[in-house]
Order: structure tokens, then C-alpha cells, then sequence
């Protein structure tokens, strides 16, 4: 990006200046090199969800903003019911209420290296993963609504997961406003064998070492330290999320002319959020965002079947689960004068973590004083990150971070570049060792095939967006 | 030239490209596309055919149904197709896809696609044949 095109307000943070049909600034929070780095079309599609109607403050980009669909990938908006806010299906993303989890195990490498082989196979054959993979649940129609309605809570109902693991869960594992009867039935057969798989592409398990902490108090609370074993989950909601969000997509794109809604570009399909397809858009999305929860929930007990085998002594706590493709409402101080102080909002964040200050009251108590846990998730060679939400974020982003590292090339350069072989020899020379169905999803999500996480991790810390907690190096990956 | 296709670039994700001499078969061109995406369509054997019919108001939207059709047949069924029949009435598609079940050991599918997008949406005839293209999310 041509960073004469911006200006800039302090180090990290760069504002496309409100003009044309653009109803508020655009602003981006990166360091120079991210800047000179980032995707022209991340300054474009800024710029156009700048124009949608009802967005409040500003239209965000993260530091590891790329170029997505509509919205950028590590966007962020808000959007004001009572200025005809709009709610877009592309804001949200395809795979909606994609996220990370991140379990801790009481172990530490002495004790895992000795099964670290027999745990990577172990978790490869627990853990459904790839293409054409399927579940070992099947729901009828019935628990199928079940599932959509309750989320995490419906999985720990049926003995995925213990009760405990609620709390330290977004929502407390259930999005209230789920409307199952308005997912189509296309979807619900998508996912009919899929519930407890971990898909494909950049999505994984991994066995993670704490393998730095910066922030030894607010590790303390959350109940890391250096040497410490967790598990990452990142993965979302499976083909139904899929299907929603290409079936709503549609139906806005169709519908926003409707509703007088000029659209700058067809990709950022919206419908005004009091609007019949608005609403029925966000009762199936937050439906799948208990699919997702509950994925996620199944995923976990897998997890901890494997390790009751193998390491019977480990016990597995929820640190935290958070999603990273949603649309939520929340209440949020803006500067608007007239608003009398508090409004509630619709904030989209499309590839952007929620990252809740300290005291914030949706964060579980235990965790509170420390800020709300945001988890990064790397590439499968390098590192990830636990971060913890500021209290300035709000100010900055309604309460908002980066969510990854984005790729720094596409799939077919990597695939011309590197052999999902030799990618995994590397890595295991290194002690990391990979399980996958696909060499060549191996290559195509090669290390090197992504840019440098600790650079926008390092970006959002200094911004202010988020603190710099831990970072976490994987012994074991399991890739779809 | 000729019927052909190709992938372009998108940041995260992967642009399908279909060229041939009528609209329809741009279209199975990028049907093509997509399987690429996910496997090497030379190793998809054309033992099943399923039958796809959709509608949208125009050309683009069109291809992004259509698209999606496969994405939704290829993640019902557990399948990958290799040939495709392609015949456009309008508004309207009706197609057979061909191919077989997934197995992973001879088609190493790197990547699920999720959806067709409408970024980079274009169908148009240029020089003389027809372009469809979009990006997936994978």
C-alpha cells in the first residue's frame, strides 16, 4: 500500500480520510513495514465498507489486514440500528464464528516429548480432518435444532465437555437469538456428518509449548507459564456456517437495491439490520455460531480422550474459546455527542478477535481483572500468540484485535515452491511434528507460505489493541 | 485458445477462471477450476453423474450458484468431479457434473472449498469466447 495515500495519526495507527460517498474514516493499525506491506485492495475495500449505511466511527483494518471479500480480512465495523445500520453477510464471512480455543494440560515438555509420536498419531486418528472427512455423530432433525440453539451447552448436555468448561467460553458456549428454523434445510444436510471434524486448509490442532511470557501477571491469571503444554484449536463451523453465508450472501446482494442500499462493490451484500432478511440472516448466522461452539466443544473431548490414554495425569481446563468471523451486539461508549454515552452496535468482525478490556463484565471472573484472552493462531511451523484485551481497545477498535498472521502468498506458489514432504521432515527435524491426510495442503500452508505473526502481533501490542501475553511453539500439528 | 481454464491470484484464497467459445462452456471450465483447487482433476475418474439445475437473475450470479451447487453436491456427497455438461436457457442452468467419491490416498485433496465469492466476478465475452470467473473461499 502507498502510505502517502494515508494519514498518519500516530505509529501505529493510519486514517484514509473521510470522502466521496464514505460516511466515516477509514483506520488502519499497523507499524510502517506492515503498511508498505498490506494489500492496496485492503485500503479499497475499507474505503467502501466506510460508505455502508449506519457505520459508526470508523470502518477498522488490523495489522494483519489482507484482501477478502467485500470487507477486508481483519476488518472491523459497527453499525447503529437506529441510523439504519446495515448487518452483512460478508462481513461475517463464510465460515462463520471461526475461532481458536485453547486448552490447558498441566504438562510440560518432559512430559510429552517421551509420547510425543504416539500423541501425534493418537490425535490424527481421533481427530477427523480433510477433505471428505466425516464425524462419528449424526443428529436427526431434531437434536440437529438442538445443536443450533444451545451450542457448546447442547454438547456438554449430551457429554462433550464438563460444565466447567461454560464459562471460558464466549457467550458462555450458547449465542442467545439462534433461529434454527432459519437455516435452510441445504445447510443442516451439509453439516449432517460433519459435527466434531476439523476441516481443512489453514484450520488445525496443535500441541503447543509456552515458549516465552511477556506479561508474567496476566499469565499468572491466566494460569500460563513458561514451559507450560496447551492445546490450539482453530476451526469453525463446518459446512453449515458455509452454506449460510453463500445462501445469505445471495439473498443480500439481491435485496440491498431493495432496500436503497447503493452498493460500491456486489461482494458487500447487507441488509438494513431491522429488515426481514436482516433478521432472519441474524438468527441462522448465530445459529451457526452454536455450531461452531459446539464443534468446537466435540473437538475438545476428543482431545481429551487421547490424552486420558496417553497422559493420564494431564487434566485439560478451557483457557479460553474465541471466534474471530462474527457479527455481535455489544454495548459500546462512542464519541458522538448526542448518543447519551452508551449504544448498543452490531460489530462485525470479519478475521478481527473481540479483545475485551480488564473489568469488562462478558469476561469470566476468573479472568477478569486480566482482560479478556485473545489467541492467535500462527502457522503450523512458527508460533502463536496469547494476547489479553486493553481497556484503550475500545476506544480504538470497539474492543477489537487481530486474529493471525494472513498468508503471504497464495496456495499455488506455495505449492510451486515447496513439497509437503519435505515440509514435514523439516519440521520434524525441528521436534514438530505434522499429521495430515494432504501433502499438498501440507505445502500449500508451508510455514514461509505466511507472513511473520510476531510482526503483527508485535503491531497490535504497540497499538494498543491487545497486550503481548505468551507466545506458544507446536510440538504436534494436526492439519485438515 | 479454446477451452480452457486457469487459477489467478487472491491473497488468502484461490481466483477460477473458465474461457470457451459459448457461455456454457466458460462455465465447466471454471467447474474445473474448482476441482483444481481441491485435487488434481486428471485423477478424478468420471464414474457418477449428478444432475444440477439453478437459477439466478443474471450471468454473474449465476456462477456463483452454479459454483456453489458443486461446492454443495461435492460436500453432500463426498465427492470430486472431472467432466461437466453444461446447458444455460436464460436465467437459468441445467447441468450433469461427473466424477467419483473422494479418496484421499489417489487425490490428495489439499483444501475444502466453502463457498464462491463475488470478488473478481466476471462473466463477459471477450475476443471472440467467453471468460467466467470469481474467487473461492477455501
Amino acid at each position: 500500500m502507498d502510505i502517502n495515500l494515508l494519514k498518519r495519526r500516530s505509529e501505529y495507527e493510519w486514517e484514509i480520510p473521510q470522502q466521496g460517498a464514505m460516511r466515516v474514516p477509514a483506520v488502519i493499525y499497523a507499524d510502517e513495514s506492515l503498511m508498505r506491506d498490506m494489500d492496496h485492495k485492503v485500503y479499497e475495500q475499507a474505503v467502501n465498507v466506510a460508505m455502508l449505511p449506519g457505520i459508526v466511527k470508523a470502518s477498522y483494518a488490523m495489522p494483519d489486514a489482507h484482501w477478502g471479500y467485500g470487507f477486508p480480512i481483519g476488518g472491523v465495523a459497527a453499525f447503529d440500528p437506529e441510523q439504519g445500520g446495515v448487518v452483512s453477510a460478508g462481513g461475517v464471512g463464510f465460515d462463520i464464528s471461526c475461532g481458536v480455543r485453547c486448552l490447558h494440560t498441566g504438562l510440560a515438555r518432559a512430559d510429552v516429548m517421551p509420547v510425543q509420536k504416539a500423541l501425534a498419531e493418537a490425535l490424527y486418528y481421533r481427530i477427523p480432518a480433510g477433505v471428505g472427512s466425516t464425524g462419528a455423530i449424526r443428529l436427526n432433525e431434531g437434536e440437529m435444532d438442538a445443536m443450533l440453539a444451545g451450542g457448546a451447552r447442547w454438547a456438554v448436555e449430551r457429554g462433550w465437555g464438563e460444565a466447567a468448561d461454560l464459562e471460558r467460553i464466549e457467550e458462555h458456549g450458547r449465542m442467545t437469538g439462534a433461529k434454527p428454523g432459519n437455516v435452510s434445510q441445504h445447510a443442516k444436510k451439509r453439516q449432517r456428518d460433519e459435527m466434531g471434524t476439523l476441516g481443512s486448509g489453514n484450520h488445525y490442532l496443535e500441541v503447543q509449548e509456552v515458549t516465552a511470557v511477556y506479561e508474567t501477571a496476566i499469565a499468572g491469571q491466566f494460569g500460563l507459564k513458561q514451559g507450560d503444554i496447551v492445546v490450539m484449536i482453530h476451526c469453525g463451523s463446518r459446512g453449515l456456517g458455509h452454506q449460510i453465508g453463500t445462501e445469505y450472501l445471495k439473498r443480500m446482494a439481491i435485496a440491498a437495491s431493495q432496500y436503497g442500499i447503493a452498493l460500491p462493490d456486489r461482494e458487500l451484500a447487507c441488509a438494513p439490520i431491522r429488515s426481514p432478511v436482516g433478521e432472519e440472516y441474524l438468527g441462522a448466522m448465530r445459529a451457526a455460531i452454536n455450531c461452531a461452539l459446539a464443534n468446537r466443544q466435540i473437538l475438545t473431548h476428543l482431545v481429551r480422550k487421547v490424552f486420558a490414554e496417553l497422559l493420564p495425569q494431564a487434566r485439560l481446563p478451557l483457557l479460553y474459546d474465541v471466534s474471530h468471523n462474527t457479527c455481535k451486539v455489544e454495548e459500546h461508549r462512542t464519541d458522538v455527542a448526542n448518543s447519551g454515552g452508551v449504544r448498543r452496535l452490531y460489530v462485525h468482525r470479519k478475521g478481527a478477535t473481540r479483545a475485551f478490556g480488564p473489568g469488562h463484565p462478558d469476561v469470566p471472573e476468573p479472568l477478569r481483572a486480566a482482560g479478556q484472552p485473545v489467541l492467535i493462531g500462527g502457522s503450523m511451523g512458527t508460533g502463536s500468540y496469547v494476547l489479553a484485551g486493553t481497556a484503550a481497545s475500545e476506544s480504538l477498535a470497539f474492543s477489537s484485535a487481530c486474529h493471525g498472521a494472513g498468508r503471504a502468498m497464495s496456495r499455488h506458489e506455495a505449492l510451486r515452491r515447496w513439497k509437503g514432504r519435505k515440509v514435514v521432515d523439516d519440521l520434524a527435524a525441528r521436534d514438530i511434528l505434522i499429521r495430515s491426510p494432504s501433502m499438498r495442503g501440507i505445502a500449500e500452508e508451508a510455514p514461509e507460505a505466511y507472513k511473520d505473526v510476531s510482526a503483527v502481533v508485535d503491531a497490535a501490542d504497540a497499538a494498543g489493541l491487545a497486550k503481548k501475553v505468551a507466545r506458544l511453539e507446536p510440538l504436534v500439528c494436526i492439519k485438515g | 485458445m479454446g477451452a480452457r481454464w486457469e487459477h489467478f491470484e487472491h491473497g488468502a484464497d484461490v481466483g477460477v477462471r473458465g474461457f470457451g467459445a459459448s457461455k456454457a462452456e466458460a462455465f465447466e471450465q471454471a467447474a474445473l477450476a474448482l476441482t483444481a483447487v481441491i485435487a488434481e482433476p486428471a485423477t478424478v475418474e468420471a464414474r457418477e453423474a449428478v444432475a444440477i439445475e439453478c437459477e439466478a437473475p443474471d450471468d454473474e450470479l449465476l456462477l456463483a450458484e452454479w459454483l456453489n451447487a458443486l461446492i454443495y453436491e461435492m460436500a453432500t456427497r463426498k465427492m470430486l468431479f472431472s467432466r461437466f455438461e453444461v446447458r444455460m436457457d436464460g436465467t437459468r442452468l441445467s447441468a450433469e457434473a461427473h466424477g467419483e467419491p473422494v479418496d484421499v490416498a489417489r487425490h490428495h485433496p489439499a483444501v475444502e472449498a466453502k463457498g464462491a465469492t463475488y470478488t473478481a466476478l466476471r462473466v463477459a465475452r471477450e475476443g471472440g469466447e467467453w471468460v467466467a470467473q470469481t474467487v473461492v473461499d477455501v
